[in-house]
């Protein structure tokens, strides 16, 4: 391993020519992120010369191991990577739950054949995954999950499962190439002991697709309709009706992912421009305060409370260098940080006032209109990876040790 | 700046959690308060803290002292704050102490500082009077010129272990109006001078505090600690440390009366089943628990950048005493809630916890006073 400073250098320089700077301070965020996949529409072609420049070097999943297409880095060149990413505002060259979700189960419970497979086409944004959790009846409740998946064996096909049934609030389904899902394989067992995980190719034969929208105007989620669609045996992750271990595995990096783009790593800067932004809208008083206090004090609130949050999160990340196991933090962090999220998206929208009314159209700028749909997102942020209710119960139980 | 303890750290915690326990159940505290011990805390006790190293850890070697860090003190005070431990480590170490570690000349500390770490000797610091409420900068008890020294007049409260102390560093205002930071002076001034009285005050924790009374107290140019007129800036560095240290002691408290509820909601019975298997009360107990480690974090911050010499110390100080006054006080509001009706008792410890989460709350400005100081540190 290279010294941070060695790599630091190395890095600005590969950057200088590498970062294009039609992207510098365009956002990361789930609107505007670059997700690859099969469907892909490049309107920035920079932003593909971007992604292909850092899968190159394995910076699109820096510290995964190289022969499945990571970077191999330290956590400290990783860090040092973030840093130089984000002193130029560039955006990741890629997200997705390939990254955040089933790439780190796959590196845990994968075969060495499911690794070679997946994991180098997920670095390079090739292939874009979705997450099949889900149903009607089986929410907060997902262990109740009615998905079957029954084996069929011999035939010219091989050995395969043959699943029915239906998912919903599949995010971006309709854009997605593969699927990893929870099925059950055995209805006789303890609800938690028949769930088998599986991976399928949305092209698969018997796959349908039906957009949602959301209050906010857009419609990632969609209803997947799964009839008689073939998956071979190849495709289970960790062991037939071992699934739920799997599944719990990927949620705590659900929780991990959603806590981070909140309120961890990346949350100092979300709370940066509000008071700026307050001081545009409402003036300053002849002593330099706000000339609106209970604005002030909200600012002031939202600023703390990230500030005391991102601690937090250094906290666990140090105690893990230390040696330390993670707990069921990631639960905590779940919910602090979508709360968090909540709070400085409401404080936003007091802040632009009538602006902040808008839906489409004239008298409102861009950003104005951007600003409520993000809103009217954010309010998810509590229900989506498991509702804070469920959360807080996974902290008394786990943490806290109270009783059924 | 790593916000997990080290090794040395962790084997002092386990040390101080021993004897603390062992020496200093709040069961000590209950039988000070029905005693009305006049000085609020075991002298013996202090003196074996001061052996075992405790009382020096923040100053040098050459001063009897440890030559170790606040993140170091901050360990046995969150020990300590576990069971309300009543010893004057805020009024000696972190007032007192600090402001003459900070400011004091070489004559004032080797006079005092060795007294203090052998624990024969105590201070206290007098700033807060009737009407500056959380402001440190309103003053008005004077300290007129006169010949070489200085003529001291005023009125100070709810002066920490003021009974006891040996001398008391206080501030007095030289020049400007109260609120101003410049003008203020601060004061070494032993027990004995003539003209000062202490009335003790009887408040809802039973720590000891007083009442401070400087009528025409007379003091030689060698009583100033610091510059003179230059004393706010001095003020309000002692301030922040204090402040820092006080909070990991509140950690330690709620940290305590929550374990104490959560064990509670465990064993009570109602309906047949523990009343920790009710989710209306697991969520609440929940919340509790993030927001205690929220407070640690910040509190871990705000010593680390004492110890730093880090130019955001003040903004983590009010960073972490506005988390841990909201936290203490609900850990403890909560506690009461979650106990039911014996935890309005007196008889159970809980009322303890209560009653010092809102004297810390008092010290050293409350939650929205700190929150109004980030504020005013961010420019808006
Ligand atoms: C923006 C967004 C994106 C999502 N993306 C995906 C995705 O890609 N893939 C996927 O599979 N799913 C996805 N979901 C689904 C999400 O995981 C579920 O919505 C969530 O787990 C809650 O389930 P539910 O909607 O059925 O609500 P319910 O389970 O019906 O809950 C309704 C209410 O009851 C409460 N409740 C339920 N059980 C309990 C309990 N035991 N104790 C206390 N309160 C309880 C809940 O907290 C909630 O307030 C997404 C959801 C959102 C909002």
């Amino acid at each position: 391993m290279a010294d941070p400073e060695t790599f630091r250098t190395e890095l600005r320089a590969w950057l200088e020519q590498h970062a294009p700077a039609s992207l510098a301070g365009s956002g990361g965020g789930e609107l505007e992120g670059i997700w690859g996949g099969r469907k892909a529409v490049w309107s920035n072609p920079d932003a593909k010369r971007w992604l292909d420049a850092c899968a190159e070097r394995g910076f699109t999943a820096p510290e995964w191991p190289r022969p499945y297409g990571g970077g191999g880095l330290s956590r400290e060149e990783a860090k040092v990577l973030r840093q130089e990413l984000a002193q130029r505002r560039m955006p990741p060259p890629l997200i997705g739950f390939g990254l955040t979700m089933i790439g780190p189960v796959l590196l845990q419970f994968g075969t060495e054949a499911q690794k070679r497979e997946h994991l180098p086409k997920i670095c390079r944004g090739e292939i874009r995954w979705c997450q099949g959790y889900s149903e009607p009846g089986a929410g907060s409740d997902l262990a109740g999950l009615q998905t079957r998946a029954v084996l069929v064996t011999g035939g010219p096909e091989g050995d395969h499962y043959l699943v029915n049934g239906q998912k919903v609030w599949t995010s971006y389904a309709d854009q997605a190439d593969w699927m990893f899902c929870l099925v059950r394989t055995d209805p006789e067992a303890r609800k938690q002991e028949g769930i088998t995980f599986l991976l399928f190719d949305m092209e698969s034969p018997g796959v349908s697709v039906k957009p949602i929208a959301l209050i906010s105007g857009s419609s990632p989620f969609c209803e997947t309709f799964l009839s008689d669609v073939r998956v071979p045996v190849a495709n289970v992750v960790g062991k037939v009706n071992g699934g739920w271990t799997v599944a719990k595995a990927l949620l705590a990096h659900e929780r991990t992912m959603i806590a981070d783009a909140f309120g961890g790593a990346s949350g100092g800067g979300r709370t940066r421009g509000l008071a700026a932004r307050a001081r545009e809208a409402v003036g300053v008083a002849a002593d330099g305060a706000l000339a609106d206090a209970s604005l002030r004090h909200r600012i002031a609130q939202a600023e703390m409370d990230t500030r005391a949050f991102v601690l937090t999160t250094q906290r666990a990340r140090d105690a893990a260098r230390a040696g330390h196991a993670p707990g069921p933090e990631s639960s905590m962090f779940k919910i602090y940080g979508t709360e968090l999220n909540q709070r400085r998206m409401e404080l936003q929208v007091s802040i632009a006032g009538p602006q902040a009314l808008g839906w489409e159209g004239p008298g409102f700028d861009e950003a104005e209109l951007d600003l409520t749909r993000q809103w009217l997102r954010s309010r998810g942020n509590t229900i989506e990876g498991g509702t804070s209710e469920i959360q807080l119960n996974i902290i008394a139980k786990r943490v806290l040790g109270l009783p059924d | 700046m790593s916000l997990v303890p080290t090794e040395d750290q962790e084997l002092l915690a386990k040390t101080a959690a021993d004897f603390v326990r062992e020496h200093s159940p709040v069961a000590r505290v209950r039988a000070l308060r029905d005693a009305r011990d006049a000085t609020g805390f075991s002298r013996p006790l202090w003196k074996q803290m001061a052996e075992l190293g405790w009382v020096g850890i923040p100053f040098p070697e050459a001063l009897g002292g440890a030559g170790l860090g606040l993140a170091d003190l901050a360990v046995v005070l969150e020990e300590l704050g576990r069971r309300l431990a009543p010893e004057p480590f805020l009024a000696t170490v972190l007032l007192g102490g600090q402001a003459l570690l900070l400011g004091g000349s070489e004559a004032q500390q080797q006079a005092w500082l060795p007294g203090v770490t052998a624990g024969t000797k105590l201070l206290t610091l007098a700033w807060q009077e009737a009407r500056s409420r959380f402001d440190p900068f309103r003053i008005e008890t004077s300290a007129q010129a006169a010949g070489a020294g200085f003529v001291l007049s005023g009125a100070k409260i709810a002066v920490p272990d003021a009974a006891v102390a040996d001398a008391i560093v206080v501030a007095a205002r030289t020049s400007g109006a109260s609120g101003d930071e410049a003008g203020i002076t601060l004061f070494l001034v032993p027990r004995a001078s003539a003209g000062l009285s202490l009335t003790p005050q009887t408040r809802i924790d039973h720590r000891s505090a007083a009442l401070l009374g400087l009528d025409g107290v007379r003091l030689g140019r060698e009583a100033v600690v610091g510059a003179v007129d230059g004393g706010g800036a001095l003020l309000a560095r002692v301030l922040d440390r204090a402040t820092a240290g006080l909070c990991a002691e509140m950690l330690g408290a709620m940290s305590q009366v929550f374990a104490d509820t959560v064990q509670y909601l465990k064993t009570r019975v109602q309906f047949g089943v523990p009343i920790g298997s009710f989710q209306a009360l697991k969520h609440r107990a929940a919340r509790v628990f993030m927001e205690i480690e929220l407070a640690r974090s910040a509190t871990l911050a705000a010593v680390r950048a004492a110890d730093a010499g880090d130019a955001e110390l003040p903004r983590l100080v009010s960073l972490a005493k506005a988390r841990c006054s909201d936290a203490f006080l609900l850990a403890a509001n909560e506690a009461v809630q979650l106990f039911g009706g014996v935890g309005m008792t007196d008889e159970y410890d809980l009322g303890f916890y209560l009653k010092r989460a809102r004297v810390a709350e008092m010290t050293f400005g409350d939650a929205a006073w700190h929150r109004e100081r980030w504020a005013r540190l961010g420019g808006y």
